[in-house]
């Protein structure tokens, strides 16, 4: 495998060549990620929200969902991509049905939680019932649903990676490719690039949480 | 503090007022009637399932009354938009609910906010009230609730509640959750707030002596009738009935108007169990 | 459908013993995971117990490498140890040191002081106050901790088969790569059903030591 200097040499040559080609795996890993959870967001916030509403789907379906996630990421991915289809957009949609679970819960946790007495002294006040949910529950419930949203990116970008092992793209290729042909360079490229994309995300959301909810210090 | 105010056309006025919950056997509020003066500051107590708590969710319409009709200041409530009507009306409870969200100024500007006052007088407003609760504007107004104590809480409850000088106050037992020394504080405070600007409060409690310190009249509720409406200066003198009796003797013997309230007494919840009538435990009550 | 059907049903005829072998596998990560885990936990908690600035900011170290996606953490592993089970096992330690530590600080601190300070006040020494009043008061959670740390495991442990560590994972990627169904749905049968009834014995033992432990 070499020694560290030819490892860093190595390194140093890969982006020299290919650099265009890295870009564009960070690029299409990010559009993956965000498209998922995108698309898995737009599904689950509202079912969420409509789950917290009626206490016995919630059990049900906060029921299914918990043993959702329970089932191992790569089976999940694996039999999906199996039964939709190999190529991007079953990659998305697999991987939008790992992003639901922690959205789903998560929302319906965050919108069951608020507090009763205040919504009691909202409606005594004179607020109106879209006045309540858009000024008191959803700011209330933000905190929860950003960290399921935080999950979700995380499980994506993870599972993203697995993606790439049936042609997704992403920076997945980059590590199955240096796996097959035992090259460093590409494992520790590939490895410190998706690291680091899991933890600026995680990072960012933390940043965007604090700004945003400030009572929550 | 206790002198009968000279009645002005009434403030408010309960007309058989009855309130049965669904699936519930009996009547939590049993055909009510009485009739509240501008300015008084009248407390309701009795024990948990009297009706108390349900006669005054009522008046904002937090509860509709099964029948009977409720008129405030000449106007029936039903006939009114009962978000403009709460709009009018001061609301606090005993877990406060301010809004974790919105800092102690955000939470006094809601009703403000929401009747479009301008920014400065909602500012301006903001300052008053809190001078009024005895809390510091430069210290306080940008605190988040959750960094306030339990006593700071419920005075940016009541802040929050004056905060467009609302000509009726509902309060259902505010200082309920507060320990003894800091709500005798509380209650002097309500009293100095209430006398220097005579609005109606309604006052919920099941602490015998706090009814009998704030209140101007006294309400004394029980399986969701009426046992006596009087000043506490005539219950102490002439008990309506026996339950009155049993609810005077398991307070002590200090109750009356000028009555110390300084010793914390559970007297309605032992009264309302030895009386033997309970509804029982109404969570709702 | 149905078709898939027949292939997992003659899949499992034919090669039932390439499925046990898998699951034996599987089972083996999981359980040296386990053991190395909890041994590593334990001896870092003790060490973070009284200091509760080293031990924020160990969790929120911990927790960092724990968002590392597992794929990632294999690649950048195998120049240093190269390919294997073992590797697998270290990253797989790594990860389940952020649920096992978060869990016994949390579960530790949780204590009521006062309780402490009855148990020291009666004469305890430092180490009886800690397994007789801490630990079991603090039972539930550390439960917890391992309960996530299992199931947790298992799913990971699949990822592992890219990098030859064998397992359950083994049956899921040469399912995918060459396009039979029944190795898929063998795969995925194998790694749910595991975590799946691991996760209801979890339920189960925590339940039972809550009922013994606790009055509540």
């Amino acid at each position: 495998m070499g020694s560290r200097g030819d490892l860093l040499v190595q390194i140093a040559q890969y982006f020299a060549t290919h650099g265009s080609e890295y870009v564009h795996a960070v690029v299409q890993h990010v559009a993956i990620t965000l498209a998922a959870t995108g698309a898995a967001a737009v599904v689950a916030v509202p079912a969420g929200i409509a789950c917290s509403r009626f206490p016995r789907v919630r059990g049900f379906v906060t029921g299914v969902f918990s043993t959702l996630r329970i089932i191992p990421s790569l089976a999940v991915l694996f039999l999906c991509i199996s039964l939709i289809g190999v190529g991007e957009a079953p990659a998305i949609l697999a991987l939008a049905l790992l992003a639901a679970p922690p959205l789903l819960i998560n929302t319906t946790l965050g919108f069951s939680r608020v507090p009763g007495a205040v919504l009691e002294t909202a409606t005594g006040m004179g607020m109106g019932v879209a006045r309540i949910f858009f000024t008191v529950k959803v700011p209330l419930a933000a905190p929860l649903i950003i960290a399921g949203l935080k999950t979700a990116l995380v499980e994506v970008i993870a599972s993203a990676t697995l993606a790439a092992y049936i042609g997704a793209g992403g920076l997945g290729t980059i590590i199955f490719t240096g796996l097959g042909l035992l090259r460093s360079d590409l494992l520790m490229i590939g490895g410190v690039s998706v690291a680091g994309l899991s933890l600026v995300v995680s990072a960012l959301i933390s940043w965007t949480e604090k700004r945003l909810l400030p009572w929550e210090a | 503090m206790m002198d009968v105010l000279t009645p002005v056309s009434p403030a408010l006025e309960f007309h058989h007022v009855t309130k049965r919950f669904p699936d519930a056997g009996y009547n939590a509020v049993d055909d009510v009637s009485l009739s509240i003066d501008e300015g008084e500051l009248v407390t309701l107590v009795g024990t948990s399932g009297s009706g108390k708590t349900t006669l005054l969710k009522m008046v904002n319409r937090l509860y509709e009354p099964t029948a009977g009709q409720i008129v405030l200041r000449g106007h029936d409530i039903m006939a009114a938009d009962p978000v403009q009507l709460r709009r009018g009306i001061g609301y606090v409870i005993q877990q406060v609910g301010l809004f974790p969200h919105m800092t102690v100024a955000e939470n006094i500007a809601v009703v403000p906010k929401l009747l479009k006052w301008d920014s400065a007088r909602t500012g301006a407003r903001i300052d008053e009230l809190l001078q009024l609760v005895q809390l510091d504007s430069a210290e306080f107004a940008r605190r988040y609730p959750a960094e306030l104590s339990g006593g700071q809480q419920q005075r940016v409850g009541l802040a929050r509640a004056l905060a467009v000088d609302p000509a009726l106050m509902l309060l259902d037992e505010p200082f309920g959750a507060i320990d003894a020394i800091t709500r005798d504080g509380l209650q002097n405070e309500l009293l100095r707030i209430h006398a220097a600007h005579r609005r109606t409060y309604l006052f919920v409690t099941h602490d015998i002596r706090e009814a009998f310190k704030l209140g101007t009249r006294v309400l004394i509720m029980h399986g969701g009738r009426v046992q006596q409406f009087a000043t506490p200066d005539e219950i102490a003198a002439a008990p309506a009935n026996e339950f009155v009796v049993e609810l005077l003797a398991s307070a002590g013997t200090s109750v009356g108007p000028s009555g110390e309230a300084s010793v914390e007494t559970s007297g309605g919840m032992s009264a309302g169990t030895s009386v033997g009538t309970s509804t029982g435990d109404d969570v709702r009550g | 459908m149905a078709e898939a059907w027949q292939q997992f049903m003659a899949y499992g005829e034919r090669y039932p013993h390439k499925l046990v072998d898998a699951l034996l596998q599987h089972l083996q990560i999981v359980g040296i995971t386990l053991m190395v885990s909890l041994a590593l936990a334990v001896v870092l908690t003790l060490l973070l117990m009284d200091h509760r600035r080293a031990a924020e900011l160990a969790v929120s170290v911990l927790g960092a490498l724990y968002s590392v996606p597992s794929l990632a953490a294999f690649a950048l592993l195998i120049p240093l140890l190269g390919i294997g089970m073992d590797t697998a096992i270290v990253v797989l330690v790594i990860y389940n040191q952020f649920l096992l530590v978060r869990n016994f600080l949390a579960g530790l601190d949780a204590v009521d002081p006062s309780t402490v300070e009855a148990a020291i006040a009666m004469g305890m020494t430092p180490l009886q106050v800690l397994l007789r009043v801490r630990v079991p008061l603090a039972f539930p959670v550390i439960m917890a901790g391992v309960h996530l740390a299992i199931i947790s495991t298992i799913g990971i442990a699949t990822i592992a088969a890219v990098i030859n560590a064998g397992g359950i994972g083994v049956i899921l990627f040469d399912g995918l790569r060459s396009h039979k169904i029944a190795k898929i749905l063998w795969g995925t049968a194998l790694s749910a059903g595991l975590a799946i009834t691991a996760n209801m014995l979890m339920t189960r033992i925590e339940r039972l030591a809550e009922k013994r432990l606790h009055f509540s």
